[in-house]
Formats: C-alpha cells, structure tokens, sequence
C-alpha cells in the first residue's frame, strides 16, 4: 500500500456528463456527492428558519413574526436541521465515499440499494417541503402528543410522513454500511486494521438499523391517532402521552449519538494526521465508539425527568448517563494524547478538528449538569439545553462535517482550495458559534424557557449577544460555499495525497478512478503510519 | 431594560441547594474544559511542526505500560468524579420528591393558554400563584387539554402537567415577593404567554388576600354543589336506589376491584372513575356508570375530588 498504482483510468467524475448519468448512477463516490448537494440545501433552508428566530428574539416583544409563524420557525429547523442535515450529514455524504475506499473495496455492497436511500431521501424531503409551502407545522421537531394529535392545526400528517420516509433511507444506509464492512474489506484489512472513521460508521449503522424502526412506529401511531382518532397518547381517548415520550426519546436519544459518533471517527482521522502520530490508544477508541452506540440505547428517559415518570426510573437513567459519558471523556483525552510529542500542522481541516474537540468537552461537560436530577429540574426546557445540544450538534458536528469537507475536499474534487481563506472561516465559525451560544447557558440558568416567542424584557441583553453571534456565525458557514467553489474551476490539482495521510483513500488518484483502486490493495499494516519524528526532521 | 443579571433571585432553601450543586458542576466542568484546553495549547505550542521540541517516546513494552496506567487513571477519575456528582444530585432530588404531609394543597389547571388556580378556601386566580411564606405548599396539577409544564425558576423546580393525570409540585417560598411563572412545555401559539407570577405573602398578609374578594365557598361546598348539578348524588346519595360504590371515607383508602387488583383511592383514582369509568371497576359492581368525559371541566372535577376528600371522615349514609 505504499506506491501509486500508475496509469488509472478515467475517475468517477468524468464517467459521464449528463444529468441522467447523476440521477441514475450507482456509483457510492456519485451518491455521495448527490447526498453532498441535497444535504447542503437542507442545512440552508433550516439556517434561514434559525436567522428568523434570532432576529426575531432581538426584542422581548413578539414583533417581528407572528406567534404562530415562530412557532413554525422552529419546527422547520428543528426538523429539517436534525432529519434533513445532521444526521445523514457525514455517514451519507463521506461515509458513502470513504467507506468502501478506506477498506479497500469498489462499492458498497448494495449499490442500488445505495441509490435507492438517496430517492428516499428526496421523497422524505418532498413530503417536508410540501408540509412547509402548503403553511407549516407548529409540533416543534418532537411531535409531542396530544398536541401533535389532538390540538395543533397545522399540517401534522405531510411533516410526519417526511420524517417517516426519511428514516427508511437512514435504516437502507445502515444495513449497507454494516454489510459492507463485515463482508467486503481488502485482503488483510482485519477489524483492528480498520481506520477509527469505519468504527464510527458501523457503530452509526447499528443505531440506524435498530433505532429508525422505533421512530417510524411511532410517527405511524402519531399519524393513525391524528388521522383517525385511535386512541394511543391522547389520554381523552384512553391513551398515554408519556407511552409517546419514551417511544420518541428511545429513537432519539440514540439519534444524537448518531449525529456525534461520525464526527468522533473524522476527528480520529484528522488529528492523527496533522499532528504526524498515531492515534493515542487505537482500541480504547474503537471500543468507545461501540460502548456509546449501546449504552446510548439505554439512557433515554433522562429527557423525561420532569415528565411525570417514576422517579426512581429518573435515577437509574441518570446513573446510566454519566455511564454514557464515560467512553465520550475518552475519546477528548485520546485526542489530546494524539498531540503528545507530534508535529502538529494548522491546516484548516485540524483548525476545525480542534474547535471540535473543546466545543464538543464544553457540550459533553454541560449535559452532566442535565444529567444531574435535582439540576436538571431547573434547567429542563430552558435554554441551558438548547445551548449545551448545540455545542454537541453545531459546535461538535458541523464543526467535524466543515473539517471533513476540507479535509477530503482534494481527494473527491481533485483540487485543492486556499487554506488562508479556510482557516479564517474555520475561525470565524469558531467565535461566532461561541457568542452565539454560551450567552444561551446563561439565559437557561436565570430562567428563560425555550420555544418563546417573547420574554421578559431581563433577558434581552443576552439575546442580543446572541443573535449579534449567529450573525458572525453564518458568515463563517457561507464563506466555504464562495472558496470551494472557487477551487472547482480554479483550485491547484492537488494529487492523490496532498496531506501525506496513510489511510487506503489516499494510495489512489483524486479524484479516484471509477472501481476505486487499479487492483485491490492488500494491507499488511494499521491504518496509522505516521512518525513525527520522521516528520520534524523535515522541517 | 438593560439589566444584566446572572443569577435568578432564589428563595427556598431548596432552591440554595441546587445553586451549591451548580457551582459545584461548574467548578469541576470548569477544571476539565480547562485542563483538556490547557493541554491543547501547550501541545500544539510546543509540538508545533517546526519547533525543536524532544519527541522521542519511550520504546514498545514501556510505553504500553505507561500508556495503560494513564488511560486506566483517566477512566476511574471521572467515573468516581462524576458517578458522586450524580448521587448527590439523586440525593437532592428524592429528598424533594414526597411533599410533607402538612402541605396546604393548591389546585392547579393549565389549559391553553392559561393557569387556572384554587385554593381550598375557594379563592381563585388566573395566571397568579398566592402562597404564604414559610409554609410548604402542594401544587396539584392536572391540565385540560395539552401537555404543559409548571416552572418556578426562583424556587428552581418545574414539573409536567398532563392532560389526564395529576402531577404534584411543592416547596416553601422563604421570603415575601415577586417571582416568574413560566409554562416550559410547548403547547401551542401563545404557550410564551402562558407566564404569571407567584406572589409571596408574609403569613398576615395571605390571610388578609385570602379574605378579600368575593366572599366564595370553600372548594369541597363548591364541589358538593357540583356533585349534585352533575347528578353524582343521584347514585352515590345515601337515598339512591341503584347499587353505586359509597363515596364516604373513600379517599385515601385501598379499593378492591373486580379483575382482582386493587388501587388506593387517591386524585387520580376518582378522576379516572369520572371521566374513564370502566378503568377501575370496584368488585361487586356493574360497570354501569356513563362517561363524564367531555362534560366536566378539569377544575369542576378537582372541586368534586375536594368534596370527596372532605368525606374522609364521614360515614354511610353522610352524602345527601
């Protein structure tokens, strides 16, 4: 694995040049890339709804939408920002690249199983936006009932049956991923050969496969209630709406760790190559990302301590938690272990790496205080919870999803883009994601409740800050769209392996060719090469 | 307006506790980001691909000893850390759970998109929580329609409030004073507004509101007249002649059903016999009671429920 294959032929961008030959192709690089364009109109549809909110909670009056518009604001981002983004963000997008490239494989082992999950994302995302332009839904993304049944007058059922559709694509990636990785990897690519990004995405494809079916019964049994006046969560109809919490939460709390696990397998790779030294305790991190992925199933009710539930079931799913925080804590002192006696580079992609990293510690550190019973009565529903999900979700998982563009932006395109520019936005990200939010963990303590429209005039000045962040904030995620653009046309070639990273992906050409590999390669080493010695020495 | 607070007013010794195990978290968390951000900077400082820094590591064997000894000493330490954090947390929160039995009891009914409050003297409020201060008080909360949640940050604690079901909330308000009332469980349009105030009065003072007004009934007259406006008394009366469970020293006791389980006759208990009567059919009778579903408003209801309780004492026959 260490010499370039020499005369490749034509790579995967250049197999065709129709739009037919996107739409129908089956190939995982072109699926990717198909995943790439949708997902990114998605996260700006839902970024548009979040401008709105911040705006509109500028004053503590409700002058800028109508209540029933805000609330509809939020659901829009709620929905289309987890279902539509997060989480077929990095597995459907780099996952669908890397997997097969990085065990040494052609495709997945379901190509047009692999096509079809794109189509039924489109659908799911026809259905949303359907629901969107015909006026909107107002459930909020978790559909609690009985208002999402019985009360709300919008439009319920299209909303549903997006989020319904969606999670087939999600559980069709799953069972591909898990199959391709247990039956397609290169001649001695054992499981401890694996690159830490395969581990996250088979400890994804789990959640995917045993968790989305639980949603989809639910939204179904949401669905038949509304539509049909089955009594199941609306207890004027003999039915239990904390029986549709802890169906929702048993989905959804593994769905974080779905939107989290991805990001710990890109932050693996790209620390490990910037600071030039092998991962810090390579089997600690594959077993981590496993621990997560199944204590995660078990942790759910800790989104039900206010609820009404036992408390002694408060108690038990507390103790598990800080369980699940465990593994977590792990993977940030890895990380920083990784950067012991390497020889760190500060490209753009490890900029956005070690942004991921402390805002991730600050995201992990503060579910622990909502973790904690007796804290988490105050803090429930306030805006302590929409800051510390978002330093998990955006600071953590956007923040590796930008890295991971930058990072395999040469390897997919081929070219490469002007890091200057890269490490400013990555900056910018960084600081305006931060005044955006940690006023947020302030606001949460002294009170304010989520999903309010106004708010007692005490709490305006940290709103202010806030939205004066998020506006920083867009500027850091529009800048890439403007430079990566760029470099398409522009961009200096970049070869096969600009970074002189030792993963499989990169003993190809970029952009790679077609079947991915000239002859397969056989692997007689971990995925980690890397000496920083070796590498100071070259200055 | 351009306040800038950073601490919500606090005004229960409960409320001081929570604010102790905060600062403990944020003491803790504080040292861990700062370590791990620490350690960050100084790496990439000093290992920075041009510096001169040593990066000879030690060979095979030892480094995987050494590198065992720190990872096994950076799992137990949060374990422990944060594993102790968490009882004392579950400490706080289940000393909080059970209200004391000398509670007074307030009646609360959220619906869309307001609180409907009553005290058992029979004065009511809307949106506005009177209580006294220095004594416990036990919210019983129910709702009419959605799912809301009852949040007092200035006594930190909040609890859900579902359609169907009685939730309980206490605590005791230490000094006189103004503090927020917030709805935190998205229930539709206006649910920002569904926010009042808990007015905290010194113990003359509270009398002295609880007198004023209208003159009204207590809740358990209201709910006796309720009871027989809703022809509760038609069966339950001492002079029905259909064959009905007797209502008089009811509450509170155990009640044996006809599949052979048995419940305590508690808020929830009798609600359900109202508004879901084949639920929990008491053995040896019909289940030949008509829904009250739809008909009786939630805080109609609770009135009924105080009538029952205020018949804890009363023998066969008391109810006319």
């Amino acid at each position: 694995m260490s010499s370039v294959p020499l005369p490749l032929p034509r790579s995967y961008l250049e197999e065709g040049f129709s739009l037919w030959s996107w739409l129908a192709t089956i190939d995982h690089k072109r699926i990717a890339i198909l995943y790439a364009i949708s997902i990114t109109l998605f996260f700006f549809a839902g970024g548009i709804a979040a401008t709105l909110i911040r705006m509109e909670l500028i004053t503590p009056a409700g002058d800028l939408v109508s209540a029933d518009t805000y609330n509809k604001l939020f659901t829009m981002h709620g929905v289309i920002m987890v279902w539509f983004f997060l989480i077929p963000s990095i597995p459907s997008t780099f996952g669908n690249f890397l997997v097969p490239l990085m065990i040494g494989a052609r495709d997945l082992a379901f190509p047009r199983l692999n096509l079809a999950s794109w189509y039924l994302y489109i659908a799911g995302g026809l259905f949303t936006v359907g629901a969107l332009v015909a006026g909107g839904v107002d459930t909020g993304w978790t559909f609690y009932t009985p208002y999402s049944t019985m009360f709300s007058n919008t439009h319920v059922i299209a909303a549903v049956c997006g989020v319904f559709v969606v999670g087939f694509s999600s559980i069709l990636t799953g069972m591909n991923f898990i199959v391709t990785i247990h039956k397609m990897r290169a001649p001695g690519m054992t499981w401890f050969r694996l690159p830490l990004f395969i581990w996250s995405m088979y400890a994804t494809s789990i959640i995917f496969v045993l968790a989305t079916p639980v949603l989809a019964m639910t939204l179904f049994l949401v669905a038949i209630e509304r539509f049909a006046g089955v009594g199941v969560f609306d207890p004027a109809l003999g039915g239990d709406p904390l029986l549709f919490q802890h169906l929702f939460w048993f989905y959804s709390h593994p769905a974080v760790y779905v939107m989290i696990l991805p990001a710990m397998g890109v932050a693996s790779e790209i620390i490990t190559c910037y600071a030039r030294k092998n991962i810090f305790a390579y089997r600690s991190m594959a077993f981590a990302v496993l621990a997560i992925a199944i204590v995660g199933f078990l942790v759910w009710g800790h989104h039900m301590f206010v609820s009404g539930q036992s408390i002694y079931a408060g108690m038990v799913f507390s103790i598990l938690t800080f369980l699940v925080a465990i593994p977590s804590a792990i993977k940030v002192f890895n990380w920083t272990a990784t950067l012991y006696k390497g020889s760190i580079r500060f490209d753009a992609p490890m900029l956005y790496l070690l942004g991921f990293v402390g805002l991730f510690t600050i995201g992990g550190m503060t579910g622990l205080f909502l973790a904690s019973l007796a804290l988490d009565v105050h803090l429930h529903d306030t805006y302590f919870v929409i800051a510390h999900f978002h330093y998990i979700m955006v600071g953590g998982s956007v923040m590796a999803f930008l890295g991971a563009v930058h990072y395999w932006w040469p390897k997919i395109t081929g070219r490469l883009y002007p890091d200057r520019w890269a490490r400013f936005a990555a900056i910018t990200v960084f600081v305006g994601f931060n005044l955006t939010f940690f006023p947020q963990f302030l606001l949460g303590y002294l009170g304010m409740p989520r999903r309010y429209h106004e708010y007692p005039p005490e709490f305006q000045v940290l709103n202010v800050l806030s939205s004066a962040g998020a506006s920083v904030l867009a500027a850091g995620y529009l800048l890439p769209l403007f430079y990566l653009l760029w470099s398409l046309r522009y961009g200096p070639r970049a070869g096969p392996n600009p970074w002189r990273a030792t993963g499989l992906e990169w003993q190809t050409a970029s952009p790679p060719p077609v079947t991915n590999f000239a002859t397969i390669p056989v692997v007689t080493a971990p995925p980690y090469q890397y000496s920083p010695l070796e590498d100071a020495r070259r200055g | 307006m351009w306040s800038f607070p950073l601490h919500p007013p606090a005004d229960s010794s409960l409320a001081t506790r929570v604010d102790h195990l905060f600062y403990a978290w944020l003491a803790l968390a504080g040292i861990v980001t700062f370590a791990i951000f620490f350690l960050i900077v100084y790496f990439s400082a000093k290992y920075r691909h041009d510096s001169r820094a040593n990066r000879a590591m030690p060979s095979g064997a030892t480094l995987r000893r050494e590198s065992h000894r720190i990872e096994i000493a950076w799992i137990v330490t949060p374990l422990v850390l944060f594993l102790g954090m968490g009882f004392w947390a579950a400490g706080l929160y289940y000393a909080h759970a059970a209200p004391p039995a000398d509670a007074t009891e307030v009646y609360v009914v959220g619906k869309q998109w307001m609180w409907k409050i009553e005290h058992q003297s029979g004065q009511r409020e809307i949106d506005e929580l009177h209580v006294p201060a220095g004594r416990p008080i036990k919210l019983v909360m129910t709702s009419q329609d959605v799912i809301h949640s009852f949040f007092m940050p200035g006594f930190r604690i909040k609890q859900d409030v579902l359609p169907g079901r009685y939730t309980v909330l206490w605590f005791t308000a230490d000094h006189a004073g103004e503090y927020h009332l917030f709805c935190t469980q998205y229930c539709g349009t206006d649910h920002a507004r569904m926010i009042g105030r808990v007015v905290v009065l010194a113990p003359a003072a509270f009398e002295r509101w609880l007198a004023s007004g209208n003159a009204s009934p207590s809740m358990a007259e209201e709910g006796k007249a309720r009871f027989r406006q809703y022809g509760c008394s038609g069966c339950h009366g001492a002079s029905a002649s259909v064959h009905a469970p007797k209502l008089e020293g009811l509450f509170g006791r155990r009640v044996q059903l006809s599949d052979g389980t048995s419940v305590i006759a508690d808020e929830r208990y009798i609600h359900d016999s109202v508004m879901l009567p084949r639920k929990d059919v008491v053995a040896g009778y019909e289940p030949i009671m008509p829904s009250f579903q739809g008909q009786i408003a939630e805080e109609d209801l609770l009135e009924i429920i105080a009538y029952v309780k205020s018949l804890r004492d009363a023998k066969p026959g008391d109810i006319r």
